[in-house]
């Protein structure tokens, strides 16, 4: 337990994998609200290829666990490929961003799906009878209520994206876990390791959430004098 | 006058519920019309059918020489000529008071912002609530709400409007401002279709009054003739509750 020699030694190296954390965190939460946004709007068009994708790629991705995920992308499709294209890599960082991306992306569907379904259908109505068309009214009115009500539920999936990024070692990615675990094979200081570990964890999503009410207070309708009153 | 709004054996049916069994109506410019009935009688469906918020299961609309019964004809177009009001308001929550009269011209590029926040104010203060602009929908009261969305529907300038119960959720003491300012629209000659339990409104300040029930147009004329001599004996049964 010798925290000042796990301070020493230590803190590079995970401060380096903290960073690599945090950046396939923030690819795969950006790249997840995209993902997810484009799946819910497939989801509820009237097309039923579209409905069809989304619907089988949320079955997919919640009816399987991510580390099976992880391994399907980092190993398996990367053989399929080589039959055709000996050459093919893939590293492990494009796998870890590829297979977290696709799992926040389908939690986030369903996010923004509830969302959209609290909205009140009269808003579409209203917004149809001034005149605008279909994606006008979705885009203006529908979608911006809908997220704001998704925030909540979206920061806590963004939280859950942070921690998977800890799956991604089992593929080899060089985040903070991995670089802990590397660590603690060489000097047997788990408590110390990992206890920094957890708190590294801890201040990431601390900010995350401090980040999330500020967007929260952000998206409030009120004006500005009620606010300062209140 | 012109002809403005012509219905010819509208049926409309949910599934197997057919609301609407067979309306012909024809509205003319500048014309003050409000449907009564009691609830579940087809008025506001009625009225829904008229911009097309519900699907028109049978028969013909023709606004304006327009036929929204035609696949071909391009809804949007004509809606942004029927303002429509609701009895829930659907104001836009997330928008300002100002923002909300002027989404649908800045949308659909009837004019640029400045145009719009101008128009805006002028619509606000014609309903009487231009200090309310920056305000957002949930610091208003209903009345002052239902005004919003009378001034948001005549962003677009349009020429018939369609109230769907404007009061029915208002407080009784907030429903004589609504009132006034439809009755403002209406002394400016704006055809305006009217779904309403307000008899006197009805009497005071409507050309013609339907009566409807059971999905058809049971009794229609002036609101003397409709209110106070009543011919069929639905009318009267429906008059007897109400007034």
């Amino acid at each position: 337990m010798d925290f000042g020699r796990v301070l020493k030694e230590a803190l590079p190296l995970l401060l380096n994998g903290l960073g690599t954390t945090v950046i396939i965190a923030l690819i795969s939460i950006v790249a997840g609200m995209v993902l997810g946004l484009i799946s819910c709007l497939f989801g509820m068009s009237k097309i039923k290829v579209l409905k069809g994708l989304s619907a089988v790629y949320i079955w997919i991705i919640r009816g399987t666990p991510m580390i099976v995920q992880a391994f399907l992308v980092f190993f398996a499709i990367p053989q399929l490929i080589q039959l055709i294209n000996p050459g093919f890599r893939l590293d492990a960082f494009t796998a870890g961003s590829i297979t977290l991306s696709l799992n926040a992306g389908a939690y986030m569907s369903e996010i923004f799906r509830a969302g959209i379904q609290a909205i009140d259908k009269g808003q579409m109505e209203a917004a149809r009878s001034l005149g605008l068309s279909k994606s006008q009214a979705m885009w203006k009115i529908i979608l911006p209520q809908a997220f704001k009500i998704s925030i909540p539920p979206m920061v806590n999936q963004f939280i859950i994206t942070v921690k998977d990024t800890s799956i991604l070692s089992v593929i080899g990615l060089a985040e903070i876990v991995n670089k802990a675990k590397q660590y603690v094979g060489k000097t047997y200081q788990f408590f110390a390791t990992y206890i920094l570990v957890a708190a590294f964890y801890l201040v990431v999503i601390s900010i995350l959430m401090i980040i999330s009410k500020f967007v929260e207070k952000k998206f409030s309708y009120e004006s500005e004098s009620k606010r300062n009153r209140s | 006058m012109k002809v403005k709004v012509s219905v010819t054996g509208l049926k409309k049916s949910f599934g197997e519920n057919e609301v609407l069994k067979g309306i012909d109506i024809e509205i003319h410019e500048g014309e003050v019309v409000c449907v009564i009935g009691p609830s579940g009688s087809g008025k506001s469906t009625f009225l829904r059918c008229l911009n097309k918020l519900e699907d028109i299961t049978d028969g013909k609309v023709v606004i304006d020489d327009y036929d929204i019964t035609d696949k071909k004809t391009d809804i949007n177009k004509v809606r942004e000529n029927i303002g429509m009001v609701f009895q829930h308001f659907n104001l836009f929550p997330h928008k300002t008071v100002k923002e909300n009269v002027m989404l649908a011209p800045v949308t659909l590029k009837k004019m640029n912002k400045e145009q719009a926040a101008k128009r805006a104010e002028e619509l606000l203060a014609r309903v009487g609530i231009l200090d309310k602009g920056d305000a957002y929908p949930d610091e208003l009261s209903g009345g002052q709400k239902q005004r919003v969305a009378i001034a948001r529907s005549l962003a677009m300038n349009p020429d018939i409007m369609l109230f769907d119960e404007p009061t029915s959720a208002l407080d009784p003491e907030m429903v004589g401002e609504v009132l006034d300012t439809m009755k403002e629209l209406a002394a400016q000659g704006m055809t305006m279709i009217v779904v309403t339990h307000e008899m006197g409104f009805a009497r005071e300040v409507s050309d013609r009054v339907v009566f409807m029930d059971g999905g058809y147009i049971v009794e229609q004329g002036t609101p003397d003739a409709v209110i106070n001599h009543p011919q069929e004996a639905r009318t009267k049964d429906f008059l007897s509750k109400v007034l």
